[in-house]
């Protein structure tokens, strides 16, 4: 009886004693994976852009994704690190390598192929694969819904995301940026086009473009983007989306960081863009 | 011929000036090597190393893959920038001269963010066998480039003038950072990232091969530097006095910009922007122990070498687990250190 107990004891114990136990994640939509495929309490340590969920900001903070410091990181101890695919520098990656830390590069394409390649290799590093194909199918699930309301839409909306508005100077999303893959996602049209990623574009093209609707991140302090501000915009204020009122602010990280939580994203920008609609 | 060029009290040799430098320098070694983010000290690993005791992987890899390189790079960055400084600000006659005035700084910045921004569009074989050296190797060759063109341009029938070299400098370092303007535009955000980094300056990185390198660069430059004393010492009493003294002021100007075209640009190669260090310890020096280049070239590597590693102990433990840009914390000591010398000169010290 002891033996068996014993015996049944190791059997649960062993796959538990190879999960790694040390985790730190790096990039907002691997920390939101890990935490979705219940292995947050696994987490010793965060970067800069992990701010979802709330209490992951209690960990310490590594840095900025991109100026890891080596020994920083060895402080804490990992067994595992599950990081973006631009973390680095290469040094800093190739000395905790040859620490003896499971370093594992994740895929980051902001497209729902690119969350779902995510959540597999995230799944896979925990030892949690039932989990990530539980997350990916519920993923799956919400996506498809909000795949039916975006298809529904007869007129897209033209979309202008305005990343920044420094010194009067619009840094707006492009071709090929998350905030053009997300208002696609949302049934929405990317109104800023001719130029790839986060840019800044002048004021003619702003009013060439004339968009429907202005998205912003809601955030707070110097970088915020504010209603007041986009109305006294000699450009902006004339466009199409000023004028009617169609501002939109979001979470940027909810918004733009790729994890499982983009149908949601998706939804609510959606329902953000097509009032009507929702009726 | 220098008793003519320097009172007797400022040529007198300085020995616990030095002795003290050194020291310091060894507090600081020490200091780097036994403090950090993992909690791994000194007398623990070699208590261990001692007693035959296991050392564990992490704790060799935290000594000796990251704080030993660590250790010194910032050394040889630290002696490389301030002795560079100091044979500038002697080659211009000038406190303010850094080697930022023959394009150093300008043509490294404008290397290295041409090659963080269009790395992408290297043929993937040169790409791959350059590796992680793409940006030191761009930053070296971008110094190197502006020194010789600024040379050029303030070069006429075998003379220099140090005036066009001043001159044609702020011309070539307004270029250079417009076209540094055209390629952050074109930076995706994490390139923007990439640049801004870089430009603030690290010690991370520090490896075997970049330590070897630039080892090959820096230590023969440090060696000979001091040689340019006397006729460095001469030139403090105007160009025409020195070359009465029978100093070749040409061969003295083109050694002293072969040189520190050499420290700094091996120095900002291997760490990116770091500022300050060029102009403040050749300043601390000369009021510590006089304007005799004998002992300030002497001096500069060692207090700057000193300085830098610490420097780098403060980045490492601000914000740990994270580090912050080592050229944030050479300007946050530096500036108000510069100031105050300013201040002093100005013969307001004592109010």
């Amino acid at each position: 009886m002891k033996r068996l107990a014993l015996i049944a004891a190791l059997l649960t114990a062993g796959p538990a004693l190879a999960e790694p136990a040390r985790v730190i994640s790096l990039g907002g939509a691997v920390t939101e994976i890990v935490a979705a495929l219940g292995a947050q309490d696994r987490l010793v340590a965060r970067d800069t852009t992990s701010q979802y969920p709330a209490t992951i900001t209690e960990l310490p903070d590594v840095g900025y994704v991109r100026a890891l410091s080596a020994e920083g990181v060895l402080a804490l101890d990992p067994d595992l690190i599950l990081a973006e695919a631009t973390a680095g520098p290469p040094e800093a990656v190739e000395t905790l390598k040859a620490a003896g830390v499971d370093f594992v590069a994740l895929p980051g394409d902001p497209s729902v192929q690119g969350v779902r390649e995510k959540i597999a290799v995230v799944g896979a590093a925990l030892g949690r694969v039932e989990a990530a194909e539980r997350l990916t199918a519920s993923f799956d699930k919400e996506m498809n819904a909000v795949r039916k309301s975006a298809g529904a839409v007869d007129t897209p909306k033209r979309v202008l995301f305005v990343l920044s508005l420094q010194n009067g100077r619009v840094m707006a999303g492009g071709e090929g940026s998350s905030a053009e893959a997300i208002i696609e996602l949302a049934g929405g049209v990317n109104a800023a086009t001719g130029f790839a990623g986060y840019k800044p574009v002048t004021d003619e093209a702003i009013l060439a473009a004339d968009p429907d609707v202005i998205l912003t991140m809601d955030r707070e302090g110097e970088m915020a983007v504010t209603e007041r501000d986009i109305l006294a915009h000699p450009a902006l204020g004339q466009t199409r989306a000023a004028q009617g009122g169609a501002l939109v602010a979001m979470d940027g990280m909810l918004l733009l960081g790729f994890g499982p939580r983009t149908p949601q994203a998706a939804q609510a920008l959606h329902a953000a863009l097509y009032p009507e609609a929702e009726g | 011929m220098t008793s003519l060029a320097l009172p007797g009290a400022m040529r007198s040799p300085c020995p616990p000036l030095r002795l003290g430098l050194i020291a310091l320098l060894v507090i600081a070694a020490a200091l780097s090597l036994g403090t950090g983010a993992a909690g791994v000290s000194l007398p623990q690993v070699l208590g261990q190393w001692l007693t035959g005791a296991e050392i564990s992987t992490r704790d060799r890899v935290v000594l000796l893959d990251i704080r030993l390189p660590r250790l010194v790079m910032g050394l040889m960055v630290g002696a490389a920038l301030a002795v560079a400084g100091a044979v500038m600000q002697g080659l211009f006659r000038n406190p303010l001269a850094d080697p930022g005035i023959i394009g150093v700084g300008a043509g490294a910045g404008l290397g290295a963010v041409t090659m963080i921004v269009l790395s992408g569009f290297l043929p993937t074989a040169i790409a791959a066998f350059f590796g992680t050296w793409l940006v030191p190797v761009a930053a070296f060759g971008g110094a190197w480039t502006a020194t010789l063109l600024l040379y050029r341009v303030a070069s006429r029938g075998g003379q220099v003038s140090i005036a066009t070299l001043l001159l044609a400098g702020i011309a070539l370092a307004a270029l250079a950072g417009a076209l540094t303007g055209i390629l952050t535009y074109l930076a995706d955000d994490t390139q923007l990232r990439d640049l801004t980094f870089w430009g603030m300056g690290s010690l991370a990185g520090a490896s075997d091969m970049k330590l070897l390198v630039g080892g090959l660069l820096i230590g023969p430059a440090l060696v000979l530097t001091p040689r340019l004393a006397r006729g460095l010492n001469a030139l403090a009493l105007g160009e025409a006095t020195a070359a009465h003294m029978g100093h070749d002021i040409e061969r003295l100007k083109h050694r002293a910009v072969i040189g520190v075209a050499a420290l700094a640009g091996a120095a900002v190669a291997m760490a990116g922007g770091i500022g300050f260090v060029g102009i403040v310890v050749p300043h601390l020096l000369r009021i510590a122990g006089g304007p005799d280049h004998k002992t300030l070239l002497v001096d500069a590597a060692l207090l700057g070498a000193a300085l830098l590693v610490l420097a780098d102990l403060i980045a490492r433990l601000v914000v740990a687990p994270a580090e912050l840009p080592i050229g944030i914390v050479t300007a946050i000591l530096g500036a108000p250190v510069f100031l105050w010398i300013l201040i002093r000169r100005q013969g307001l010290g004592g109010v």
